[in-house]
C-alpha cells in the first residue's frame, strides 16, 4: 500500500527544510521525500504506482505530526470533562500526534501505577500518542516529591505539579534537585497562590469595574523569579509553563542571557485575545493564569519572535457545560484547546508576520520534542509518517458543538477562522475524525 | 410629537449598560412615582397582573423590602424565593432555580447574588426581565439611580457637581453604579479611601480622581457618599483596625467643613456608627440619608414600570 502526497509546501524544521516536496509513505512508513522547486513527473518513476493511492496538497501546507507538552486528557477520575479517547482524537484534529497528559487526574498521576494506566488507555484508543507527565508531588499537595525515577521508567517524560503551583519554595528546590540527579525535566506552573487569592481574572482596571477578584501579574511573575533562581541554584532544568504577562517574559529572557537552564511555553490564547474576552462574564474565557492586556499579548509574541519563549503548547483544559455554566466565581477555569492552537498560532505567521512558517513549525514540533528529550517532530525517509496537512485558504466558522473534544469551552465559538487541518497521519496511518 | 423614549434592553443589569438619556428616563418617572406615594392611596393599578419574584441568593432585608413595596404599590404579586449562595453547593444549579422561578410565571425576576455577573448570566436563559439587586462587587444599579435621584431633589443638577464617594471603593457594588452613574450625568466623581481599597486601577476609569486623604478630596464637595465598610475585612490586611480607619477616613462634623457649606451626605445604609461615619454628621442637617430610602421605592417602581413598558411596544 503506498501513498503519494503530492504539490504541498514541506516545513520540516528538524532539517530546516521548507519548500514544495512530494512524500511518497509505504506502508505507512516515509520512502521517499523528493524536494524540488516544481516537482517533477518522473520524481517516483522507480515505482509502479499501480495501487498508489495520491493525495494532492495543492496549496497546503505539510508539518510533521505537532507535540503538545501540554494537554489535559483529564482521565482517569473527570471521564464527563475528557477521556484519554476523545482528547487523543480531538489532538490529531488539531494536527497534535503526541500529547503530554498533565497528572491532575483523579488519582493523581503521581506514581507508576497510574503512568502505566494512562498509557494503556492511550494503546488502547490508538488516537495520538500520550506522554504522561507525572505530579511532582503526591497527590499535588505541594509537600513530599512523588517518584520520580520509578514514573520515569514507567514513561513520565517530565514531572509538573500543573493546575496548582508548589507553593513551598523548599520543595521546589527538593524536586528541582532531585529532578536533575534523574534526568528529569520540572515543569513550573508558576503562579504564587498567596497574591492570587481567590481571584478569577486578570488584575486591573477591567476586573474592578466588573467587580471581580482580580489575578495580579505579579503573581505570575515572582513565581517565575523564584523558580529561575532555585534552577540556577541547584543547576535543575526548567520549564515555565502558560507564560502569560509582559513582565514574565523579560524575567525569562535576562535568565536566558545568563545561561540558565529554563525554557518556556505559552497557549494560543495568551497571544490572540485580551482580558476583554471576559466581557459579559464569559466563564468560556475564564483560564488560569487570566488573559492579559494588550500590552501582555504584544510582549508574548515579541518573546516568542525573539525565542525567549520555545514552545507554543495548547493547555487543553476540557469543562463540562454544566460546569462552564455555573457563576463566573465557581465555573473552573481552562479553554479547549487542541482543535484550535494550530490554526491560532498560524495567525502569527500569516496575519501578522510575527513568525516565520519555520518557527511556527518549530514551537510546535521539535521544540517541545527537544525540551522533553523525544525523537517526535520530524519527517524523516525510513520513520513512520506522522505529518500535519494544513489547508491554510479554508475558511470558516467555528462552531464550539461541533468540536470533537468532550470540552465545548472555547471562547473563539463564532470566530471567523482560516486554515484547517486536511488531515494528520499518526504511525503512518490517516487518521479519521 | 416627540418619540416616546423607551429603555433599550429587557433588563436592568447596571448603570454601565445604560444611556444617559435611559437613565433619565428612569429618573423622571421616579418623579412622578414619588407624588404617588405621598397620596393617601399609595397603590396604582398600573402593573395589576404582573408577577414579580425576588429571587435574592444573599440575605438583605433592606433592598428585598424595598423591592417588594414597591412591585405592591404597582398591584403587582409578588414572591420572595431565596436560593443557594453557589451551585457548588449541593442541591440545584443556580439556572435551575432561575428557570423555576420563570417556570411560576414571573414577569420581572428581582436577583441579588453575592457573585459578580450571576445576573446577566441568568438574564441570558430567562425571557423575564432581571432587575440586578446586587451582585458581587459588580452593581448595585437602582441604589445609584435613588442617589441620583436624591441629589436632583436637593441640588437641582448633578452635571458640575463635585460628589466625593469615600470608603471601600474596592468591594463596593454602590460605588461603582455610582462612579457609572455620576459620570454619564457629568459630575466630577473624587473617590476618597485607603489604596488598599481604592487601588491604582481606579486612576484609569475616565474623569475620576483619586485620593487617600479625606479632608482633601472632600474640600468643595456638593455631595458625600460615605460607603458601607464591612467589619469583616477588618484583620484580612485591607487596613489595620476599625480604629484607625475612622480617625483618616470617618466623616466627622470638624472635617465636612471642608466641603461645601451646604453639602448633602448620603449613605446607602445600614451605617456603622463611628467607624465610616460620626452620629453628628449622619443625624445632622447635610444628612440625607432617610430621604434615600424613600426615593428608593420610587426609583424602583419607576424601573419595574419601563421594563413592562417596553414589552407592551
Amino acid at each position: 500500500m503506498m501513498l503519494l502526497i503530492t504539490n504541498g509546501y514541506l516545513v520540516n524544521p528538524a532539517e530546516n527544510f521548507e519548500g514544495k516536496a512530494d512524500i511518497l509513505i509505504e506502508n505507512g512508513t516515509v520512502k521517499k521525500i523528493i524536494k524540488s522547486e516544481k516537482p517533477k513527473k518522473n520524481n517516483f518513476k522507480d515505482n509502479n504506482f499501480k495501487d498508489t493511492e495520491v493525495f494532492d496538497a495543492k496549496g497546503m501546507y505539510i508539518f510533521p505530526g505537532l507535540v503538545d507538552m501540554h494537554t489535559h486528557l483529564r482521565e482517569p477520575g473527570f471521564e464527563h470533562k475528557e477521556t484519554i479517547s476523545t482528547g487523543t482524537l480531538a489532538a490529531l484534529r488539531g494536527g497534535f500526534t503526541t500529547v503530554c497528559a498533565m497528572p491532575n487526574t483523579n488519582p493523581v498521576n503521581d506514581n507508576a501505577g497510574i503512568t502505566e494506566f494512562i498509557l494503556s488507555k492511550a494503546q488502547a484508543a490508538g488516537n495520538a500518542r500520550v506522554l504522561p507527565i507525572g505530579a511532582i508531588t503526591k497527590g499535588q499537595k505541594g509537600e513530599e516529591l512523588a517518584e520520580f525515577y520509578m514514573m520515569k521508567k514507567a514513561g513520565c517524560v517530565a514531572f509538573s505539579d500543573d493546575g496548582k503551583p508548589v507553593a513551598n519554595p523548599l520543595v521546589m528546590r527538593r524536586a528541582l534537585e532531585y529532578a536533575r540527579g534523574a534526568g528529569a525535566l520540572i515543569i513550573s506552573h508558576a503562579e504564587d497562590p498567596l497574591l492570587s487569592e481567590k481571584g478569577v481574572m486578570n488584575e486591573g482596571a477591567l476586573s474592578v469595574s466588573m467587580g471581580m477578584k482580580g489575578i495580579p501579574s505579579v503573581s505570575e511573575e515572582i513565581a517565575i523569579y523564584r523558580d529561575i533562581a532555585l534552577a540556577e541554584f541547584t543547576g535543575g532544568r526548567l520549564h515555565v509553563a502558560h507564560v502569560s504577562t509582559e513582565g514574565s517574559v523579560r524575567i525569562i529572557r535576562q535568565a536566558k542571557e545568563r545561561g540558565v537552564a529554563v525554557t518556556a511555553e505559552t497557549c494560543p490564547h495568551y497571544f490572540t485575545i485580551t482580558e476583554e474576552a471576559v466581557a459579559g462574564y464569559n466563564t468560556n474565557a475564564k483560564v488560569n493564569p487570566p488573559l492579559r492586556r494588550k500590552k501582555d499579548v504584544e510582549a508574548i509574541i515579541e518573546g516568542l519572535r525573539d525565542g525567549t519563549i520555545d514552545v507554543i503548547a495548547t493547555d487543553h483544559a476540557p469543562h463540562s457545560l454544566e460546569e462552564k455554566t455555573r457563576e463566573f466565581d465557581s465555573a473552573p477555569s481552562g479553554i479547549s484547546g487542541l482543535e484550535t492552537a494550530l490554526i491560532l498560532a498560524l495567525k502569527l505567521v500569516l496575519e501578522e508576520g510575527a513568525l516565520s512558517l519555520m518557527e511556527l513549525a518549530g514551537k510546535l514540533t521539535v521544540n517541545p520534542a527537544g525540551i522533553l528529550g523525544l525523537d517526535s517532530g520530524i519527517i524523516k525517509e525510513g520513520a513512520q509518517a506522522e505529518l500535519c496537512i494544513v489547508d491554510p485558504a479554508k475558511e470558516y466558522v467555528l462552531k464550539s458543538q461541533e468540536l470533537i473534544s468532550k470540552g465545548k469551552n472555547t471562547p473563539f465559538d463564532g470566530w471567523c477562522l482560516k486554515g484547517a487541518v486536511a488531515a494528520t497521519f499518526f504511525k503512518g496511518r490517516l487518521a479519521r475524525w | 410629537m416627540n418619540t416616546r423614549i423607551l429603555l433599550k434592553g429587557k433588563d436592568l443589569l447596571g448603570i454601565k449598560d445604560l444611556s444617559t438619556e435611559e437613565i433619565m428616563l428612569l429618573l423622571n418617572s421616579a418623579t412622578s412615582f414619588k407624588e404617588i406615594l405621598g397620596r393617601d392611596i399609595k397603590k396604582v393599578p398600573t402593573l395589576r397582573g404582573r408577577t414579580v419574584v425576588n429571587l435574592f441568593f444573599e440575605p438583605s432585608t433592606r433592598t428585598r423590602t424595598s423591592f417588594e413595596l414597591a412591585a405592591k404599590r404597582l398591584s403587582t404579586d409578588v414572591v420572595n424565593f431565596s436560593g443557594p449562595s453557589s451551585s457548588i453547593v449541593k442541591g440545584e444549579s443556580l439556572l435551575d432555580t432561575a428557570l423555576t422561578v420563570q417556570a411560576l410565571g414571573a414577569d420581572l425576576v428581582i436577583i441579588r447574588h453575592s457573585s459578580s455577573g450571576v445576573p446577566h448570566m441568568l438574564s441570558r436563559h430567562l425571557r423575564a426581565s432581571v432587575i440586578n439587586a446586587g451582585d458581587g462587587t459588580n452593581e448595585h444599579p437602582t441604589q445609584a439611580l435613588l442617589d441620583a435621584f436624591t441629589i436632583l431633589e436637593k441640588k437641582g443638577r448633578i452635571e458640575g457637581l463635585r460628589i466625593a464617594i469615600v470608603g471601600d471603593i474596592l468591594h463596593s457594588r454602590v460605588a461603582k453604579s455610582n462612579i457609572y452613574c455620576l459620570r454619564k450625568l457629568g459630575a466630577e466623581v473624587r473617590l476618597i479611601g485607603p489604596a488598599t481599597l481604592l487601588p491604582r486601577w481606579f486612576g484609569e476609569f475616565e474623569g475620576v480622581k483619586v485620593y487617600h486623604d479625606l479632608e482633601t478630596g472632600i474640600e468643595g464637595a456638593d455631595v458625600i457618599m460615605m460607603l458601607r465598610l464591612q467589619l469583616e475585612r477588618q484583620g484580612t490586611g485591607f487596613f489595620p483596625t476599625t480604629d484607625e480607619y475612622f480617625k483618616e477616613w470617618g466623616l466627622t462634623k470638624k472635617k465636612l467643613s471642608a466641603a461645601k457649606p451646604d453639602a448633602i451626605v448620603m449613605h446607602p445604609g445600614p451605617m456603622n456608627r463611628g467607624i465610616e461615619i460620626a452620629s453628628e454628621v449622619a443625624d445632622g442637617p447635610n444628612s440625607v440619608i432617610l430621604e434615600q430610602v424613600t426615593n428608593g421605592l420610587a426609583v424602583r417602581m419607576a424601573v419595574m414600570y419601563h421594563l413592562e413598558e417596553r414589552k407592551e411596544e
